[in-house]
């Protein structure tokens, strides 16, 4: 296996509302990201998917716990090194529409990277941003127009050329298709995948779109009211769940094929409860088909069962 | 007799930039108990053809240009609004898709619910308040005489969807519009809620109208389909027609730009390349011509008519003009079946 | 069309680029876009027709009659209006045609240099409490103390600031001024603030940190140019604000002083003389109050929408 990129130990982020109550929107991560491949984060809404994708990106700080980028820990940084990773460490939004200075040329958007960095000037400039967009497969001769001229899927193109300028090693993804049309999400779901090859990057790519998710993916991690509940291999992941929140998230995906009967489907019962208030021991366990005593009095241990395959559930102690 | 019956729908809206050619002829039928699937993708007509249905089409910004809604053979556009609403809520009623900004807030859900009761079906006080209970119960949500008594924003977004569907439920209507109905909700949750609204037609033989982007869901509810394009029906069939034998370029691109769960090997996905049509100056022809890998001269041209391909099944599209060249047909679509 | 002409059209198209990649829509800077739209409205053209009538007339006005605003000619006092005098005289013989444009000088000095001081300092104001809050303690403490400042600010109703004023200050001109922007720039000052918070969370301005530009860049390229349309729209409703102002204080003789006329003084001289028949005293000058209110306000609706980015993106579902 590769060499990680990213690493973080028992990532917490926690936010205050009102006066006693605190959101554990992040409650205790620690995950590898291997240099080179694409990490997948699943997870509801709630769940804190976003909040830990961002708290990697460095847009927040953790609570509690450390995130290391090249062994280095991001939180403790000298200037010059912070100003480094910043520009190698990148995000691309979910929403291309807020993303984009309404106000801004698309050549004036693309560059700003490049002007913050001093990467190029004047002819350099315009001819690093021709090659940009040609990159994400737009027409350079769209450089003097404005974000609202273009769809959705273009917007997002050019998200991506503008992350792309500054060269950088990681990109959170924090659901870049989630907003798209059908038809557009796999554009630019290809895209991505080209540009991880030609760019040598990696990506944590967020989504609650498992389908999307695992067609992306080289691991597959899925994460529930702040905690992470299993980690595997893409393939091994969707042909072999093992937490019962995992079987139950994939057989609730709707499959496009009327002809197959309605598989033995588990639909969970209820709702995620709030981060708020979180369920004592294993969080999942209010809804969980195969609850045990045990599952309230303490939280299930976060350990390898397989190769590569990780998950926190008592079924495997 | 269908129960409603659209014929050449033609709506359009006047904003700033110009006329919106929202919705351009379009004509389905639903039948009794019959869920149909309208997909499409964003600005493709879909909502604004159910929002016509439910006269929600407003002067002076929108207009039915012309076009019949028959709801049991009564003419919906010809009518007054009091007769319309005698109509709305009772026999046809709607979900949404955000569950928030349809309820109102300052109101509990259970008087929300018997509201309507009073207001359709003259019944008692006690009598309303006793059947919403009973609504909210069969909506699958516990609890049901102290959620009578909540407000919308202590509910969950699932839960609220429900209550969503238990108003429109409430007077049993013999159409039942979903726009979107999932589409805010997690995947456990859809599952759910689709569950509920499966069923709801199997037990009340309510008809349903499902507005979705989402192959799966249509695979999964839908007993008719219907495809649209910019403004237009480009297929319609039935669900087992659409997945077994798609007759437009677009449904098949559709098809192929999804990835198959259930497949093993990780292939490239294969999308549908360039964007949706620019509503303001749509394309003179086909409105999918500037997308399709098929397109012929004549696409750029006119609109082609709808073809009948087989029995129930009806595509727009030139390819099967007796003048078309024979081209590839959908292998990758005869792969997977 | 003949069947064999038609059936030439059945052959496949020759795409050397796609098609469907090029965008139809016409690029246009956003103020072109912005003037089309007021065009476009009838009732916001209107008003800006209005307001260019209005200030043609106080500019040439007075010079289109032989009489000035201050010459007295007391034998022909009290006129109704004829093609001699065409809006009549007062009680002194002076012209009232004279007297509104010299008035509408007055009205419209008042009005415009007044909402040129609310927007000075409400800009700036506003503008440093909502870059610096949530900006760490030092800048958390500057939001507040100026926000403190504007509450109390607003908490004092403008007429005790205005008779104060009047203590300390000879009424006239310049007073009048002072007044009202010293109480006047708070409301934009929130207004500000408001946006500048709003826009600081956007994802472009996330974006923009994190690809490393700096401060000045991110409120000179990001905040301001995105403010810039709620600061015209709330400039076009404080001028007429500030003229009503003026009047009002004027008819409560707390305004401009003889030799000067304005549009409220010469009001509040009527009063008496309405009854007695002088109607055309009164109605001059009401009328153009209500003119210059009414086509103020009717511009900044106009310019509200047309710079409303959700007009702007035109349609959607």
């Amino acid at each position: 296996m590769n060499q990680e990129i990213i690493k973080t130990t028992n990532v917490k982020k926690h936010y205050a509302i009102g006066k006693q109550q605190v959101v554990r929107s992040v409650d205790g991560i620690s995950i590898d990201i291997y240099q080179g491949e694409t990490f997948g984060l699943v997870g509801e809404s709630g769940s804190g998917k976003s909040t830990f994708g961002k708290t990697i990106a460095g847009l927040t700080n953790p609570t509690d716990g450390s995130v290391y980028y090249e062994g280095n820990n991001v939180n403790n940084l000298s200037k010059k090194e912070r100003h480094r990773i910043n520009r190698e460490i990148q995000i691309i939004f979910q929403d291309p529409q807020a993303s984009l200075n309404p106000r801004m040329q698309v050549g004036d958007i693309i560059a700003e990277g490049i002007d913050a960095h001093g990467l190029a000037k004047g002819k350099a400039r315009k001819e690093r941003i021709y090659d940009l967009l040609e990159r994400v497969g737009l027409n350079p001769d769209v450089v003097k127009r404005y974000p609202h001229e273009f769809s959705g899927g273009q917007r997002q193109r050019i998200g991506i050329a503008r992350t792309l300028a500054v060269q950088p090693k990681f990109i959170v993804a924090d659901e870049p298709i989630s907003a798209l049309d059908v038809s557009i999400q796999a554009q630019v779901l290809n895209l991505l995948n080209d540009l991880k090859d030609s760019e040598d990057l990696t990506y944590l790519f967020i989504a609650h779109d498992l389908s999307m998710v695992k067609h992306i993916s080289d691991r597959i991690g899925v994460m529930y009211l702040g905690n992470m509940m299993e980690l595997a291999r893409s393939e091994q992941l969707f042909d072999n769940p093992k937490h019962p929140y995992t079987q139950a998230l994939l057989s609730a995906i709707p499959v496009p094929d009327p002809t197959l009967s309605k598989r033995d489907r588990i639909v969970l019962q209820g709702e995620p409860p709030s981060p708020v208030n979180p369920p004592s021991g294993c969080k999942f366990r209010t809804r969980c088909p195969h609850a045990m005593e045990i599952c309230s009095l303490e939280a299930p241990m976060w350990k390898e069962i397989h190769a590569d395959h990780w998950t926190a559930c008592h079924l495997y102690s | 007799m269908s129960l409603l019956k659209v014929n050449n729908l033609k709506v359009n809206f006047k904003t700033y930039g110009g006329t919106i050619r929202a919705v351009r002829n379009v004509s389905f039928e639903v039948d009794y108990g019959e869920t149909v699937a309208i997909v499409g993708e964003s600005g493709s007509g879909k909502s604004v053809t159910v929002q016509a249905i439910m006269g929600l089409i407003k002067k002076p910004a929108g207009e039915i240009e012309k076009g019949n809604i028959l709801f049991k053979g009564k003419e919906l556009l010809q009518l007054s609004q009091k007769q319309l609403r005698e109509i709305k809520g009772k026999q046809i009623s709607m979900v949404f898709q955000d569950s928030m900004t349809s309820l109102n807030p300052t109101m509990k859900v259970g008087k929300q619910i018997s509201e309507v009761l009073l207001y359709h079906q003259h019944v008692s006080k006690q009598e309303a308040k006793a059947r919403a209970i009973e609504m909210i119960k069969e909506v699958g949500i516990p609890n049901a005489e102290r959620r009578y008594e909540q407000y919308p924003h202590e509910f969950s977004g699932g839960m609220r969807q429900r209550i969503m569907i238990a108003i429109a439920l409430a007077c049993n209507p013999d159409l039942l519009i979903a726009d979107e109905p999932t589409t805010a909700l997690d995947v456990t949750i859809q599952a759910q809620v689709l569950g509920l609204l499966e069923g709801i037609k199997e037990n009340k033989n309510t008809s349903i109208i499902l507005i979705t982007h989402d192959l799966g869901v249509v695979a999964e509810s839908a007993d008719k389909v219907i495809v649209m394009y910019g403004g237009m029906m480009v297929e319609k069939c039935s669900v087992q027609e659409l997945f077994s034998n798609p007759n437009h370029p677009y449904t098949w691109g559709l098809l192929e730009s999804i990835p198959n769960v259930s497949n093993k090997d990780k292939e490239r996905l294969k999308p549908i390349e360039g964007s949706p049509p620019d509503l303001f100056s749509p394309p003179k022809g086909c409105p999918f011509a500037p997308r399709c890998k098929y397109a012929m001269d004549i696409c750029m041209e006119e609109v082609p008519r709808l073809y009948d391909v087989a029995d129930g099944h009806s595509s727009r599209c030139f390819l099967n003009d007796e003048m078309a060249p024979n081209i590839a047909t959908f292998s990758e679509v005869e792969e997977r079946v | 069309m003949s069947r064999e002409a038609r059936e030439l059209l059945f052959k496949p198209v020759n795409k050397k680029e796609s098609l469907s990649e090029q965008i139809i829509r016409p690029s246009l800077p956003i103020w072109k876009e912005t003037a089309i739209n007021i065009l476009k409205n009838k009732l916001a053209l209107f008003g800006l027709v209005l307001i260019l009538i209005i200030t043609f007339f106080a500019i040439a006005g007075p010079a289109m009659v032989p009489y000035s605003a201050s010459e007295q000619e007391l034998t022909k006092n009290n006129l109704a209006p004829s093609s001699e005098h065409w809006f009549g005289t007062d009680d002194l013989g002076r012209d009232v045609w004279a007297r509104t444009w010299q008035g509408a000088r007055v009205s419209l000095t008042i009005g415009l240099v007044a909402a040129l001081l609310d927007l000075i300092i409400g800009v700036t104001v506003g503008g440093i409490s909502g870059y610096m809050a949530g900006k760490g303690k030092r800048g958390d403490r500057i939001d507040s103390i100026l926000m403190r400042i504007v509450e109390v600010l607003y908490g004092i109703p403008y007429l005790l600031v205005v008779i104060l004023l009047m203590v300390i200050m000879e009424p006239g001109i310049i007073t009048i001024i002072i007044a009202l922007s010293a109480t006047g720039w708070v409301g934009m000052a929130r207004i500000v603030r408001g946006q500048i918070l709003q826009l600081k969370s956007q994802d472009y301005v996330l974006a923009a940190e994190k690809l490393g530009s700096s401060h000045a860049k991110i409120i000179g390229k990001h905040l301001i140019p995105n403010t810039m349309g709620i600061i015209i729209v709330n400039l076009t409703f404080s001028v007429p604000s500030a003229i009503f102002s003026e009047s009002f204080l004027s008819f409560l003789g707390l305004g401009v002083q003889a030799p000067f006329a304005s549009w409220g003084t010469m009001a509040n001289d009527a009063l008496g003389v309405v009854i007695g028949g002088q109607w055309w005293r009164l109605f001059f000058p009401a009328l153009m109050i209500s003119i210059t209110m009414f086509a103020f306000n009717a511009f900044g609706d106009g310019l509200q929408d047309a710079l409303d980015p959700k007009v702007r993106k035109k349609g959607g579902k």
